[in-house]
């Protein structure tokens, strides 16, 4: 009767774990939980041949200059200012409304331009950027709290392209220059 | 004598591993899942700028990488320290790099070549000369979306 009922015998399961953990030692040496993080930017398309440059349509006092030597030095409106200052700066620039005569009208007209010499460290030039993106998203972050009591990240998306529409982020990138001599 | 003193002799019950396999099981998912292996080799070393600022790189399948930076140390005795352009395994002049964006769409489905980002990794004490000679390349190519490639912090 017994020897009937036994039928398969049972595989030893025993070292199923050992098999696991070999298994999860190589994912866990091989695994890099860093995701990818960075500041995304949009390249302007090659201007077309016969295209004639219509900056002279933009007014010249809605253009915030930045240039940044190859020293790594900034020049901001044609005066020598530091990197921690560039966020107020460009903020006070943007958010002008017309109250200084010599700074922006208002935040839709506003530009940035950026320029930067071939000898400028990429660091230096990522901290302006940072600086400057710093200062779109405290702008977008202070009117989204006014408009909808929420901070930008949290709105949706319609309420995203209301803030975007009254702070549209231009920042204009010159064609390089080598003002610094060599690199 | 207190009334709970069993008997010495008994000792500890064994504690059951039948469930360990289940949690081994369950962790090695996690990191299945996870895992994202390392493709290219770097031949440069990189050590990306820090910014606040920072977006998640989304559709890693969509992101062709260019590394720019001095070479690694064996490989500095053959090609100096200069900075230089790594794309996928070899180190590469700026003229390859719109053939390199070329070939990176031709493996890509055309519905998803707008998409497309391109990652510069740059290291922070590179020189902008060589940056922007690589964003004009991107732009006579026509790929505009790109992403500096920065850790989180402050200086």
């Amino acid at each position: 009767m017994a020897s009937s009922r036994r039928g398969l015998p049972e595989i030893n399961a025993g070292s199923m774990a050992d098999i696991a953990f070999l298994l999860l030692i190589f994912f866990l040496v091989t695994t890099t939980m860093d995701q990818d993080t960075g500041i995304a930017r949009k390249l302007p398309p090659m201007p077309e041949e016969e295209l004639e440059e219509d900056d002279s349509q933009i007014n010249a006092k809605n253009i915030y200059t930045v240039l940044i030597n190859s020293n790594n030095q900034l020049l901001v409106e044609g005066e020598l200012m530091d990197i921690s200052q560039l966020k107020d700066g460009a903020k006070k620039f943007i958010n002008n409304n017309g109250i200084d005569p010599n700074s922006s009208e208002n935040p839709e007209k506003a530009i940035i331009s950026l320029q930067n010499d071939r000898g400028t460290e990429y660091m230096t030039y990522i901290r302006v950027q940072n600086e400057l993106a710093a200062a779109y998203t405290d702008l977008r972050n202070n009117a989204s709290l006014n408009e909808f009591g929420e901070r930008y990240a949290d709105l949706n998306k319609s309420q995203t392209k209301e803030i975007r529409k009254m702070y549209p982020q231009k920042i204009s990138e010159a064609e390089p220059k080598n003002i610094g001599g060599d690199e | 004598m207190s009334k709970f003193r069993k008997d010495g002799k008994k000792g500890m019950p064994a504690i059951s591993t039948a469930s360990l396999p289940d949690i081994v099981f369950m962790l090695l998912f996690f990191f299945m899942v996870t895992t994202v292996m390392r493709e290219t080799t770097l031949f440069v070393s990189v050590t990306t700028p820090k910014a606040t600022e920072i977006k998640k790189l989304k559709k890693k399948s969509l992101v062709s990488y260019i590394y720019i930076g001095s070479p690694v140390r064996r490989m500095q005795s053959s090609y100096g320290t200069a900075a230089r352009i790594q794309l996928n395994d070899a180190f590469a002049s700026v003229d390859e790099i719109q053939e390199f964006i070329a070939t990176e769409r031709e493996a890509r489905d055309e519905k998803e070549i707008p998409y497309m980002t391109t990652s510069i990794k740059a290291d922070e004490t590179v020189k902008m000369g060589i940056i922007t000679d690589v964003k004009q390349e991107l732009r006579k190519a026509n790929a505009l979306k790109i992403n500096y490639s920065t850790r989180k912090g402050t200086y």
